[in-house]
């Protein structure tokens, strides 16, 4: 005990980022680029074929044609880059071509759909813990709402929303809040029933009301369901409105973007989305643990 | 149930608690379950009482029906002259739990402020009451630690000077000490009996300890299980002022053994 302290500062030793991880995490990328590298070549045989027109160059010059296509079949990592290099700062954030832009059209509806489905997650768990009745009324539709795929809904709410005039941020919210109130409201369920028998007599002897009851155990003892309902919440948030991008006719957002790159057959295009689409996934992700972490330590957790 | 909606007890020195022919039975899949049969107890104000008996003795159930947390199948019983439920919503008695039942997230002081926020008294008088409640229990100091700071006996004395804060006549105690060391146990045994002589509060006490009971009461109620029902009150003698030594003396020796008989005679018929 005396020599650990002595040998290493209280910080390092603390600091999750250890030596060996950091080997691992390197090793690991490295063999996935180069899986990815050597898999470019048989994926794009036909299309290196074709541009060479049938020249025999020498397997490097092969190699590097391969890796340098334009419309590549599978595009390499570091054309990858490059796109998302020119896309993201090079050009103006405000410009279509820019996908920091689409990006932000796609967080926006991401973040009001993931509000909107917490709050009505929250609400539905509420009512589901203190009207008995809508557990066994309400939770088999809400389960069967998640059942249904959401490529099927989303068409139908744009084309519904958008005869009555609604388009653009509120109904690609709609099919987030769609797809994240539901682990709100599993998660929060569980959570809001997670005081024991004792916690719950304590506050029957001092004449509680449900709503101090409410606010005083059921709430606070259901935080860390909360946050852990969030993190999926917000994930699946900006899967739904990329879906939602999708049948809009693909004017702007990460979802347009792949969509776009599809028709157009510009593979690096679809993949650089894809790359932006999960850092702002992970990002997201991040934020709400550190929120989480916040929360905790507010609320006396063991550090 | 007539004294309860009254709601006002009867002149004189009418008992804090008056429960007549009580008798709880539990449906359960497997038939039913007596709980209590045709218990009748009696207790003044400012007594210390025990119920002592082995697991399964309706103990904590009389004391969950003294709280309004059980309801009783027949019989009558009385709470500072109220329904117990009367009694539970004009907020008559602390309860203390088997474990401290604190709110992790909250703070020891937050703790104790939490059935003042419940009952609505005013922020500055929470905190007073929290801070002179906590030196009730010698956690001076402590204020701002979370639960999980504490040990075990400390968090046990949270629990007792949360049940103390709103200042209840009566005090409702579940085996407060059951699961803490003997050495803490004495200790605590300690600080509970000269709490009581100071507050003069009335105290109900469930334990399966004999020298807790006998060094703590003034009287002891001894229970058999299957049904459960009272096999014998023991009255003591002992200074209010007394210490652990006593244990060691001829008359608690002898109080001991009586209460020992007692729960022998109940466990006679069958184990």
């Amino acid at each position: 005990m005396t020599s650990e302290v002595a040998t290493s500062a209280g910080l390092e030793k603390r600091a999750p980022w250890r030596e060996g991880t950091a080997f691992a995490v390197v090793s690991l990328v490295a063999f996935l680029l180069a899986v990815w590298y050597i898999a470019c070549v048989p994926m794009n045989d036909v299309v290196t074929e074709t541009r060479l027109g049938g020249r025999d160059i020498g397997w490097g010059a092969w190699l590097q044609a391969s890796w340098s296509l334009e419309r590549a079949v599978l595009p390499a990592p570091h054309q990858i880059v490059t796109e998302l290099w020119n896309t993201v700062v090079l050009v103006k954030p405000w410009s279509p071509r820019s996908l920091v832009y689409h990006g932000w059209v796609t967080l926006s509806s991401t973040l009001v759909g993931f509000l909107m489905g917490t709050v009505l997650g929250i609400v539905l768990a509420i009512a589901i813990v203190h009207v008995k009745s809508l557990n066994k009324s309400l939770m088999p539709w809400i389960v069967a709402s998640q059942t249904i795929p959401i490529l099927a809904v989303a068409p139908m709410v744009i084309v519904v929303l958008g005869s009555i005039g609604f388009t653009g941020l509120v109904p690609k919210s709609i099919i987030s809040t769609y797809l994240c109130f539901f682990p709100v409201t599993i998660g929060m369920v569980k959570g809001l029933t997670s005081p024991e028998v004792m916690q719950l007599d304590l506050m029957r002897t001092y004449n509680a009301t449900r709503n101090q009851v409410l606010a005083k155990l059921r709430w606070p003892a259901a935080v860390p369901f909360l946050f852990a309902s969030l993190k999926v919440a917000i994930a699946i948030a900006l899967v739904g409105a990329i879906v939602g991008e999708l049948p809009t006719g693909a004017q702007a957002g990460i979802g347009a973007r792949l969509l776009n790159g599809s028709y157009y057959g510009q593979t690096t295009q679809i993949w650089a989305a894809l790359v932006a689409a999960s850092v702002m996934a992970a990002s997201l992700v991040g934020l709400v643990g550190l929120i989480e972490r916040m929360v905790r330590r507010a609320m006396g957790g063991r550090p | 149930m007539q004294a309860g909606t009254a709601g006002q007890a009867t002149s004189g020195r009418a008992p804090v608690i008056a429960a007549n022919k009580l008798s709880l039975t539990f449906e359960t899949n497997d038939g039913p379950v007596y709980a209590l049969s045709d218990v009748d107890v009696s207790i003044d104000e400012g007594e210390f009482v025990s119920l002592i008996g082995p697991s399964g003795c309706g103990k904590t159930t009389l004391l969950r029906i003294i709280a309004d947390l059980e309801r009783p199948t027949s019989g009558r019983i009385s709470v500072n002259g109220l329904t117990p439920e009367g009694a539970r919503l004009a907020r008559q008695y602390g309860y203390v739990f088997q474990a401290p039942a604190l709110y992790p997230w909250r703070t020891v002081e937050r703790n104790v402020r939490l059935p003042l926020e419940v009952m609505g008294y005013a922020a500055s008088e929470q905190v007073e009451r929290a801070r002179r409640n906590l030196a009730l229990v010698n956690l001076s100091g402590f204020e701002k630690k979370f639960p999980w700071q504490l040990s075990g006996g400390m968090q046990q004395r949270v629990s007792i000077a949360r049940a103390l804060s709103f200042d209840p006549k009566l005090l409702l105690m579940d085996e407060p000490f059951g699961a803490l060391d003997e050495i803490v146990r004495d200790t605590l045994n300690t600080q509970l009996l000269k709490l009581w002589r100071e507050t003069g509060k009335t105290v109900v006490f469930v334990t399966h300890s004999i020298p807790e009971a006998v060094f703590l009461s003034t009287r002891i109620v001894v229970m058999s299980p299957r049904p459960g029902r009272i096999i014998d009150v023991i009255e003591t003698s002992f200074p209010a002022d007394r210490t652990l030594d006593i244990r060691e003396t001829p008359e608690f020796l002898k109080v001991a053994h009586r209460v020992r008989e007692g729960l022998r005679a109940g466990h006679s018929y069958d184990e």
